[in-house]
């Protein structure tokens, strides 16, 4: 009897893990494709966007400033599959006092759509996958469609 | 005859009796003052020769503005999502270890601001402000039924909190915060021109006077007490002098709106958060010109002209004092009581919650200053008097820190009382030194 617990445990535990691996391919699989060099760089053009425009409010650890500056590493709206909603953010700021994670974040962020398609994909594939995020790349093209729904 | 003796020596009890209790006052004050059991580490603080520190509460939630009462219980006002009857906590010492176990709550709106007056406790939302009768025991009378004496009050996306603090004549005092950073067209939006004149200031980034008694009090029942501030969390009534004084936060990002103007370091170093002895009718200066502490002028923004050089007008008050740059001061105390050594005594506790727009430099403050005082003028530098919150010895990102220091109170005994609304702990800070 104990055993049978025991591999069933062992069974559930696998397809889990299969059901994870497969959704992570799945949110991988929809950009273009991507090499591992390529998306090094995406995130290293990234991070010198980071530093020079998202760095003063949203901080060096991505961490935000409590109920002022949403925090980037670890939120589920950062990390989540409506790349979209992000690029929009970027593109056209957010005044809106927003819940994250159960806390309340409502400083004003300005719109910073003078930045290139390149330059937004390249700093989202940097705070998607900088401190403790791991998800999927955001491409140029991503962007372009989005900004061709905003005036 | 005997009618008389058996009064007197009633009148004799009495008189017996009162001076037992005062004596039995007394040596519990002095049972505190020495009784009282340091933590160890200090709670985690650095502080002067003699202090030391207890933790007396703690995971109480986004702790904001503290108040203690006559008897030692200290009421603290929750901020954010409450739950129902937790706005407010009440917190207890029932057996006399200096520390809290009974808490107890009331109310059920997040907020900032609290205080406790001529028998009453206030406390506000960020729209409102409440007052509740309190018995001889400091006890609320009526926890459900709240006075509410002031309402509709501007709330931006951002300085929405509403601190409160009370004169002797009857007048509460309360700020309400410009909800914008520099009163630009847009926002936060590099190059955006200030808005001329700034509409904002007719409702917000200033202190309103209202009267402390009456209710459902709105704009045109109050007094535009003192404006040109774009938000003040740290206020206190000075006893000494019967004047309103009030800690500034400063404008954010000089460098990300104006980098042409403005490099990283003077970014991280302008301007002075600012303290002010505030007069009715008084204009700090918001959002036209910010203080610049090096320069020693009141310096144009460069939302309205300036180059980090013009200055503004001379009509605009001038601060009682200045500090570095985006401390972030949320609490300020003038310490009246008689634990402290002479030289605290009418000098003002300041603390200061910590800076995020001092990035990509290391973050300040974190701590809580002291000024000394003599009938309201600074009369020495400013100090660091307790350190230590954020648990870090360098704070590169806001969150990091464990705690924030954010409100101050004074005990009957005359500890200090600091609130920190992360974790929500309450320090207790004592003097055990000759």
């Amino acid at each position: 009897m104990k055993k049978l617990i025991g591999s069933s445990v062992l069974i559930i535990g696998l397809m889990g893990f299969q059901t994870i691996t497969k959704k992570q391919a799945s949110t991988k699989s929809k950009p273009a494709a991507i090499s591992p060099a390529m998306l090094q760089a995406s995130i290293e053009r990234g991070k010198q966007v980071y530093l020079q425009v998202c760095l003063a409010c949203h901080q060096v650890d991505g961490g935000g400033v409590p109920h002022m500056n949403a925090p980037l590493d670890g939120a589920t709206a950062v990390v989540g599959k409506d790349k979209s909603k992000l690029i929009r953010i970027v593109l056209k700021g957010m005044t809106d006092r927003v819940e994250i994670d159960g806390e309340f974040y409502s400083n004003n962020m300005a719109p910073h759509s003078d930045l290139s398609d390149q330059q937004i994909a390249d700093v989202l594939t940097y705070v998607r996958n900088s401190w403790t995020n791991k998800a999927s790349h955001v491409t140029p093209a991503e962007v372009k469609r989005v900004r061709a729904t905003i005036k | 005859m005997k009618k008389i003796i058996s009064y007197l020596s009633l009148l004799l009890v009495i008189t017996g009796l009162t001076s037992l209790n005062a004596c039995a006052g007394d040596s519990l004050k002095i049972a505190t003052k020495t009784g009282v059991a340091a933590d160890a580490d200090n709670a985690g603080l650095k502080l002067p020769a003699g202090f030391s520190a207890v933790k007396v509460a703690d995971n109480l939630g986004h702790v904001r503005h503290i108040a203690v009462t006559a008897k030692g219980d200290l009421y603290a006002k929750i901020m954010g999502r409450v739950a129902a009857g937790k706005a407010i906590l009440r917190l207890r010492d029932t057996n006399d270890d200096g520390k809290f176990e009974q808490i107890t709550g009331l109310g059920n709106y997040g907020g900032t601001g609290i205080a406790i007056k001529n028998g009453y406790l206030y406390a506000s939302s960020d729209e409102e402000v409440f007052r509740y009768k309190l018995n001889d025991k400091g006890e609320v009378i009526d926890p459900v039924q709240a006075e509410k004496i002031i309402t509709g009050l501007k709330k931006g996306n951002q300085h929405e909190t509403k601190s409160v603090t009370l004169d002797n004549a009857g007048n509460i005092y309360v700020n309400i915060g410009a909800y914008s950073n520099s009163c630009q067209e847009q926002d936060r939006t590099p190059g955006s021109k200030g808005r001329m004149p700034c509409p904002i200031l007719d409702s917000a980034g200033g202190i309103w006077q209202f009267k402390a008694d009456k209710l459902n009090q709105t704009y045109g029942d109050g007094v535009r007490y003192a404006t040109g501030l774009r938000n003040v969390v740290g206020l206190d009534w000075n006893t000494q002098t019967n004047q309103l004084y009030v800690m500034q936060h400063g404008r954010d990002q000089l460098h990300d709106l104006f980098p042409a103007l403005y490099d990283n370091q003077s970014s991280a170093d302008l301007p002075a958060e600012t303290m002010y002895a505030l007069n009715k009718g008084d204009n700090a200066g918001w959002p036209y010109v910010y203080y610049d502490p090096f320069q020693h002028k009141k310096i144009v923004n460069p939302e309205y002209g300036g180059d980090g050089k013009k200055e503004g007008s001379k009509d605009f008050k001038e601060p009682a004092m200045a500090f570095p740059a985006h401390l972030a001061p949320n609490g300020l105390l003038f310490y009246t009581g008689n634990m402290f050594p002479a030289k605290y005594k009418n000098g003002a506790f300041i603390a200061f919650h910590g800076s995020w727009n001092r990035a990509p430099l290391p973050q300040e403050g974190y701590y809580v200053a002291f000024v000394p005082f003599e009938n309201g003028n600074p009369t020495g530098k400013w100090e660091i008097f307790a350190n230590g919150f954020s648990g870090m010895e360098v704070v590169t990102g806001t969150r990091g820190a464990a705690h924030r220091p954010c409100g101050l109170a004074q005990g009957p005994d005359g500890s200090l009382y600091v609130s920190d609304d992360v974790k929500g702990t309450i320090y207790r800070i004592i003097y055990n030194g000759k």
